[in-house]
């Protein structure tokens, strides 16, 4: 049931291209993660919009293999 | 009305209260982490909300996700809108957003 931490960036990036990812295997047990996902995707959108789209871009993985995966997004600054 | 009875359910759920939580388990015994951290969260705000069990309802526990195109529980709604789940709500209640949400929504905190 468990992905692999490579296969989480490599979507997230191929459904958002440019996207700055950082994930961490928060239990080294493959299955709870946390990901970074910074995204020029996600300016002017709220929050629930940008995690809208880290999911789309994992095709329904979220909530089945991928059990947990805690999400913080941002818009790149503009400094 | 929608054409989907499941989505009519939510919604009148989401209409007639100010504040509910569509979680595993229910606020006095949470099934999951999650949502025992948002349901933590509100009861230290004093934030009076109704807690919806979806392991208690297949089609609810379905129903939700795609009602919100989210894919997760918990998920907690605030006067008819989705806020977010676990990660969207703590960041909020950190930062004190969440509070601020809740007053300029003029919602009911327990006396």
């Amino acid at each position: 049931m468990a992905m692999e931490a490579a296969e989480i960036e490599r979507l997230i990036k191929e459904g958002l291209p440019g996207a700055d990812v950082t994930i961490n295997d928060l239990r080294g047990d493959g299955d709870h993660y946390a990901a970074q996902v910074v995204s020029a995707a996600f300016a002017g959108k709220s929050r629930v919009q940008q995690h809208q789209l880290v999911y789309q871009a994992l095709q329904g993985r979220m909530g089945n293999e991928l059990h947990a995966l805690q999400l913080q997004t941002s818009a790149p600054d503009n400094t | 009305m929608s054409d989907n009875p499941v989505f009519d359910r939510i919604q009148s759920e989401i209409d007639g209260n100010a504040v509910v939580l569509f979680m595993k388990g229910n606020p006095m015994f949470p099934q999951c982490g999650f949502s025992a951290a948002i349901t933590q969260a509100l009861t230290m705000m004093e934030v009076k909300f109704k807690g919806i069990d979806v392991l208690a309802d297949d089609e609810i526990r379905n129903g939700i996700k795609e009602f919100s195109s989210w894919p997760t529980i918990p998920q907690l709604y605030v006067k008819g809108e989705f806020v977010g789940g676990c990660d969207i709500v703590r960041e909020m209640h950190e930062s004190g957003e969440l509070k601020k949400l809740l007053d300029d929504k003029g919602v009911e905190y327990a006396s």
